[in-house]
């Protein structure tokens, strides 16, 4: 039996990464249980009080439930139109040119902070849109990318000679787009929503601009409360976010990805 | 219930590239035909527009005389059966064949009857309940073929179905789709660009070239009888020297090679030879001898090569280098003077290109 010597050095840093990856998790939920009114890591006591803390501020309250509807309504609008872009970009890749595709990366490299600020200018001031649609619109925008990119990538495995071979045992194209190519896409669209829900409940710089008069998000709330408070309650609301986006990762893995592991 | 497939004065277009042009072509009832060609010759061009997944510039495609050419290609009822097998990785084998008869309202028992008692003729049964992925390439196509012979089409096509098995398997399995196919007796169109797969299972071959079909014919015929220079070439024939009539006598005609050296040659053996004409040979149909008095292409040995029923030279001559066989008693050394010497049943009289 031949054993490999590992390089110690490649365990130190090995070691230094999931110092880096965890330690600031550890640091903020450390500090969210803290029985100080201030923040401290490590944390002095032990109490869930934060946590109900989150609970008696009506911002919070009303944040959160914006920060989820914007997510899983930007996802959901971002899938109905990334999916079927996606699929037209690989499906008609020899006719379609190649900078088309780029056009679909453009949100990413321009920074979030323009794309907000031209979207205050446009739709909220420009079209005078109510708050949320303004919210909904820049939240669909910011995620359509990772939508299209994720499922292209999805997509450019797929074998469309499968397409044609059920078109050709008598499938109507429609049909058979549900049929036979979306369950050989799932991953793809399953890794693309749970990226573009984390992207739409986490950001800041887009809906800096988006948000207004009694409708704000929780990442911009949490902004807000620092600059006036320095309790634990962030910390708390922060685990709360974390939670929510494993949960929903979780529920998404469940419904959508164990059937497919099954088969 | 098989049917003739008629392909009228098809033009297509890829953009403003004609890829096909005025191509006709008729498969006569359980007949299997296939479109042999190098690839970008228009073959799988014209099964993609059979099946309906390009439209025609213009022509008109019939099959057992309804017309296909504008219907959409869930309605053409045609089986297909493709290079890269495109079985449906998500379903089980079993579905997978019983995916057509689904599309056409069978209920699921006896969906299920129909699919296992094709995978039982092709040899799959204990197969039904595996994902294609866990298929070997030879088993993935039998599943193909099931998936395409359940639905009983009228047509089936073929798109190079076994350019990804290996050599032997390739073999296998073209008898066996030869056999099902007889068995069925199902109007076939098969798309290949292997010379001995179309002839070992085709009742006739098109060989085609930029769009066109250039011979179709038994494979008997286009083997022994091109009609022309590009598939005399395609089928073997290494040598095609260009000749002048020049002098006629009944049946007898000496031609003239393009350096003036003389050959005569019968119509009784050669067939009716034009004044100017093309005469295509296989190495064997060019005797080499070193006899002088004999009558054919003067010419200098080169590269001889031992073949174990023959030598083979490399023969320089005014037509440009000729390849000729030359008898195991006599072998010639290199640099030597010889005559090649037309052998009548081995040759072809074409018209000039």
């Amino acid at each position: 039996m031949m054993t490999t010597r590992i390089n110690p050095l490649l365990i130190l840093f090995t070691i230094l990464v999931y110092i880096f990856l965890t330690g600031p998790l550890i640091i903020v939920l450390g500090a969210s249980v803290s029985d100080t009114t201030y923040l401290t890591f490590p944390p002095q006591g032990l109490t869930l009080r934060w946590f109900e803390n989150i609970f008696e501020i009506s911002a919070f309250r009303r944040t959160i439930v914006t920060s989820l509807e914007l997510a899983i309504l930007a996802t959901g609008l971002a899938l109905l139109i990334g999916i079927p872009a996606a699929y037209a970009l690989n499906r008609y890749r020899i006719q379609l040119p190649t900078w088309l595709s780029t056009v679909f990366v453009l949100p990413i490299l321009v920074p979030e902070i323009v794309l907000g600020f031209s979207l205050l200018k446009s739709v909220a001031v420009g079209a005078s849109a109510p708050i949320f649609a303004t919210l909904l619109i820049g939240h669909t925008l910011l995620v359509l990318p990772y939508c299209v990119r994720v499922i292209s990538a999805s997509l450019a495995s797929f074998d469309f000679s499968i397409e044609e071979a059920a078109i050709s045992l008598g499938s109507r194209p429609l049909k058979t787009f549900f049929t036979i190519v979306l369950p050989n896409v799932r991953s793809g669209v399953i890794a693309a929503f749970i990226l573009a829900f984390i992207t739409s409940i986490n950001d800041v710089s887009t809906s800096l601009f988006l948000t207004g008069p009694g409708i704000s998000t929780l990442p911009i709330q949490i902004l807000a409360h620092v600059e006036q408070f320095f309790d634990p309650t962030i910390a708390s609301v922060s685990v709360l976010l974390m939670f929510l986006t494993v949960a929903v990762m979780a529920i998404v893995e469940r419904t959508l990805g164990l059937t497919f592991l099954a088969k | 219930m098989t049917q003739a497939l008629t392909v009228q004065n098809l033009t297509a277009h890829y953009g403003t590239t004609k890829v096909l042009e005025d191509l006709s072509l008729s498969v006569g009832s359980g007949e299997l035909v296939s479109l042999l060609g190098a690839s970008g010759c228009g073959k799988t061009t014209t099964l993609r527009l059979v099946a309906g997944f390009l439209q025609p510039t213009s022509g008109k495609i019939t099959l057992g005389g309804k017309d296909l050419t504008r219907l959409p290609a869930y309605k053409r009822d045609i089986g297909l059966v493709f290079q890269n097998y495109a079985l449906f990785p998500h379903l089980s084998v079993l579905d997978n064949v019983g995916f057509g008869l689904k599309q056409r309202g069978v209920a699921s028992a006896e969906r299920e009857k129909r699919a296992r008692a094709m995978l039982e003729r092709v040899g799959l049964s204990q197969l039904a309940d595996r994902l294609p992925g866990a298929l070997s390439g030879g088993q993935k196509q039998r599943v193909a073929l099931a998936r395409a012979l359940v639905i009983e089409p009228p047509l089936l096509m073929f798109d190079e179905p076994l350019s990804n098995l290996d050599a032997k398997m390739r073999v296998d399995m073209r008898v066996e789709i030869r056999q099902l196919q007889r068995a069925n007796g199902t109007t076939s169109v098969y798309v290949t660009h292997d010379q001995e797969e179309a002839f070992s299972i085709s009742d006739r071959v098109a060989i085609m070239n930029a769009g066109r079909i250039m011979q179709l014919d038994t494979p008997e015929t286009l083997y022994q009888r091109p009609a022309n220079a590009f598939v005399a070439r395609f089928v073997g024939f290494e040598n095609l020297v260009p000749l002048k009539v020049t002098k006629r006598d009944g049946a007898s005609v000496t031609a003239q090679t393009r350096d003036g050296s003389q050959l005569a040659l019968s119509q009784d053996r050669f067939g009716e030879i034009p004044d100017d004409f093309v005469l295509a040979a296989r190495a064997d149909g060019l005797a080499v001898t070193t006899d002088a008095k004999a009558e054919g292409i003067p010419a200098t040995l080169g590269l001889r090569t031992y073949l174990g029923r023959a030598y083979q030279y490399q023969c320089e001559t005014a037509a440009g280098t000729l390849v000729a066989n030359g008898a195991l008693s006599m072998p010639q050394e290199p640099g030597s003077g010889a005559k090649l010497v037309p052998v009548p049943d081995q040759c072809c009289v074409l018209k000039p290109e």
